[in-house]
């Protein structure tokens, strides 16, 4: 029982065509069913978004740099960091793990042919892109000035930019999510191969689950809250105008209420991509398997209550504050026992540091201190002292960026060989990675100082006392933009020239390792049979044995 | 399942496709219900600060044509149902003469919603000047009137095309091997707009009736 992780045999790449080689013309990408190709065209188009984001961050950051208006008015200030948020969240961060990984790994790991609903990942791609240029329309012409939250009653009576182009972009885009949630909630219930029980899961597929579970129930409160603004601003039926017995609270509540959850379909994604890459890399079990699982769906479920920490200077009553706050505080303990959980899995690895294991290491550090940034943010009294401050803006860009982009850029160079079939060059990885991680770090950590100081968001003049971190920060942010820019040059090229890669070049466990890379359009060509649970880098007793999966494939 | 394609011993199953049709709907209806669930919880909110102002403009909701309406959905949702009935025992005529009066119930309950809405306008409730009600804050009970009612016509006419759908497929001479699974899952689509209806019913007809 003990010599082999899966009953299944890797197949040579000769036996059968690869997904890439399955069809060269466009049509045989655009009207593709397959899960692997719609997975590439959604990496295609979340990274066309990232940059349009990214060039919206850095047009603020350098504006930033002095106290005083340079080349920006106030308004196209505003314009840009609506931009900046709607893109990022909407059209990049909620995608990027899912709707890529998950939708090239989901089948394969679970020893499936396909998604359950073929016809409907491709569906959901269209519709994606679709809300994509209808939101970009809006940025065409003119842009929106309420910030990616659309608070009411700015957003519904005195806003004159272009609310309703960019809420019907997002609620498009919110069918696409939907219908990515239903489909992987209905594949892992159904596609599942012989043997592959619920607890052999890998944790990658049920971080997937989860999320869809939070996809399915949250973002449709979302189309609620922006329909609502659409009727309002279009129809004029006073929902949230408090003279005709409407209420702009209202909407913050329902806002907050996929909002929140919302950044659990951001993070619980990438803790699945780390807990791959970080057993991988150190040769061992995951500590605790049955708890990260546990930890898990306790994130998603109590991710559902916590919204009202978004409000505590909103007026709501101290009874409701004081709820909120503890309810923030338990969301907390799943998410510190898988940190926990991680480190233990370290515990008498073998730890290697290629590059997916420098981001997922980064990935830690960072979400350690975004998720501790949140207890303060919990807390609420400190809570009112940095409510709507650069100590908020901060720590949702440590979850946000240091936690998911971190992760994304860890599975990215970890599946590379798997999508691609080919190898990328290391030592330029393993330098993005660690320019990435100081980059981030020079970029956010002097918004943690100046926030607390009392430097306001959503400001571009600012009191001289605060430059020299917002100096620092953007000196930083030049950092990252070159870590983010590097992987475009050295992946294009191993994408061109790269060696080819064996089936498994990580050595690792887990189905997608025991097809070919890339895997053949049906992933494998005999049903897998499961026998085992995953992640077996040792024997159960001993961690030093690590002969058999070592001996290498 | 035919051996002749595969030549390896073990092949890939269909698996059990009714329970993953199904399963993907009803993980569908629960977006539909989070998603009516989020006007809702306006509703009440709104209505728990203004109770009398709703209580008052509920009475102008157009109370026969809303119970009319009422009548007409449970009917079709029975007809849908007495349609899965005929599916299972085979009786196709009568199957799709079901499929044909739920139809034509739903098309009758857009008609009736367009008529309620014409006389809703011809008595100022829309929005605007000249509202009839004293109170202001009746406007937002007839706020939440025309988004809910309205978003409500639209997945109507959403399950009229699905409904559709599965007459044309079933008026073909053989009937596709998934027909019970695309009928059953377009049924709970159409017995999910009627429930909501239930609900909207009791919220914009009844209330304030009882004074």
């Amino acid at each position: 029982m003990t010599d082999a992780t899966f009953d299944a045999v890797p197949e040579r790449s000769s036996s059968a065509p690869s997904y890439l080689e399955d069809g060269h013309t466009v049509a045989s990408w655009l009207f593709t069913t397959d899960h692997k190709r719609i997975a590439i065209l959604y990496a295609a188009g979340i990274t066309f978004f990232f940059f349009i984001g990214g060039a919206a961050a850095t047009l603020m950051r350098l504006e930033l740099v002095t106290p005083y208006a340079n080349f920006l008015s106030p308004d196209e200030y505003n314009r840009l960091f609506t931009l900046h948020g709607v893109i990022m969240v909407w059209f990049f961060l909620i995608p990027s793990i899912p709707a890529v990984m998950g939708n090239f790994l989901l089948p394969l790991m679970i020893g499936a042919r396909d998604v359950a609903f073929p016809r409907l990942n491709l569906v959901s791609w269209y519709v994606y892109i679709f809300g994509g240029i209808v939101t970009l329309y809006s940025l065409v012409a003119g842009g929106v000035d309420t910030g990616w939250t659309f608070y009411t009653p700015f957003s519904t009576m005195f806003s004159n930019s272009h609310v309703l182009a960019a809420a019907a972009g997002i609620f498009i885009a919110g069918f696409s999510t939907i219908a990515t949630g239903v489909n992987f909630i209905t594949t892992v219930h159904t596609e599942r191969t012989e043997g592959m029980t619920w607890f052999r899961l890998p944790l990658f597929v049920w971080a997937m689950y989860a999320t869809s579970i939070v996809m399915v129930l949250a973002t449709p409160v979302l189309a609620a809250s922006l329909l609502m603004i659409v009727c309002e601003r279009l129809f004029h039926l006073p929902i949230f105008n408090p003279d005709t017995g409407g209420d702009p609270l209202l909407f913050q509540h329902l806002f907050w209420f996929y909002s929140h959850p919302a950044v659990y379909i951001m993070i619980l994604p990438a803790m699945g991509v780390v807990s791959e890459i970080i057993a991988c890399f150190a040769r061992r079990q995951i500590f605790g398997y049955r708890f990260m699982v546990y930890a898990m769906i306790a994130i998603a479920g109590i991710g559902f209550f916590v919204w009202g920490h978004h409000m505590f200077v909103a007026g709501s009553s101290n009874y409701a504050n004081l709820v909120f706050s503890l309810l923030s505080f338990i969301v907390a303990v799943p998410s510190a026992i898988k940190v926990f959980n991680w480190t233990a899995s370290l515990y008498r690895g073998r730890i290697t540091f290629e590059a997916p294991m420098l981001y997922a290491l980064g990935f830690v550090g960072l979400f350690t201190v975004g998720g501790l940034t949140g207890l303060f943010l919990a807390m609420i009294p400190i809570d009112v002292h940095v409510t709507d401050t650069y100590f908020v803006i901060a720590h949702f860009h440590y979850i946000m960026v240091g936690g998911s982009v971190s992760a994304f850029f860890g599975g990215l160079h970890y599946w590379w060989p798997k999508v691609t079939g080919r190898l990328y060059h290391e030592g330029f990885a393993r330098f993005a990675a660690i320019l990435m991680f100081f980059g981030f770090n020079f970029t956010f950590f002097p918004q943690f100082i100046m926030g607390y100081a009392g430097m306001p968001r959503r400001y571009e003049v600012y009191p001289p006392v605060f430059q020299i971190y917002h100096v620092m920060s953007s000196a930083g942010a030049s950092v990252l933009a070159v870590a983010y820019l590097m992987p475009l040059f050295y992946l294009g090229w191993s994408l061109l020239h790269g060696e080819r890669s064996p089936p498994n070049p990580w050595r690792a466990t887990g189905l997608e390792w025991q097809t070919s890379s890339p895997p053949p359009k049906q992933n494998f060509l005999v049903p897998p049979r499961v026998a085992h649970g995953p992640y077996r880098y040792h024997a159960e007793q001993d961690p030093s044995d690590l002969a058999e999966i070592d001996s290498g494939r | 399942m035919s051996g002749a394609t595969l030549i390896t011993e073990r092949s890939w199953g269909e698996g059990d496709q009714e329970f993953r049709a199904s399963l993907g709907m009803w993980v569908f209806l629960a977006t539909e219900i989070l998603f009516f669930g989020g006007l809702f919880l306006a509703y009440a909110e709104l209505r728990s600060q203004n109770v009398e102002a709703f209580d008052e403009a509920g009475k102008h909701a157009n109370f026969f044509f809303g119970t009319l309406n009422t009548i007409l959905l449970i009917t079709s949702s029975f007809m849908m149902t007495i349609a899965l009935v005929c599916s299972d025992k085979g009786d196709r005529s009568l199957l799709r003469a079901m499929l044909l009066v739920t139809l034509a119930l739903g098309v009758g309950f857009l008609l009736c919603k367009g008529l309620e809405y014409r006389s809703d306008l011809q008595e100022h409730l829309g929005p605007g000047r000249n509202f009839p009600v004293r109170l202001p804050a009746a406007q937002a009970f007839f706020a939440m009137y025309w988004a809910m009612t309205g978003l409500h016509a639209v997945h109507l006419t959403v399950g009229l095309g699905v409904v559709g759908r599965v007459w044309l497929i079933a008026r073909r001479p053989v009937w596709p091997e998934n027909f019970h699974r695309t009928l059953h899952v377009s049924a709970l689509y159409w017995h999910l707009i009627d429930v909501i209806w239930m609900m909207l019913y009791s919220i914009f007809y009844l209330v304030g009736r009882a004074t």
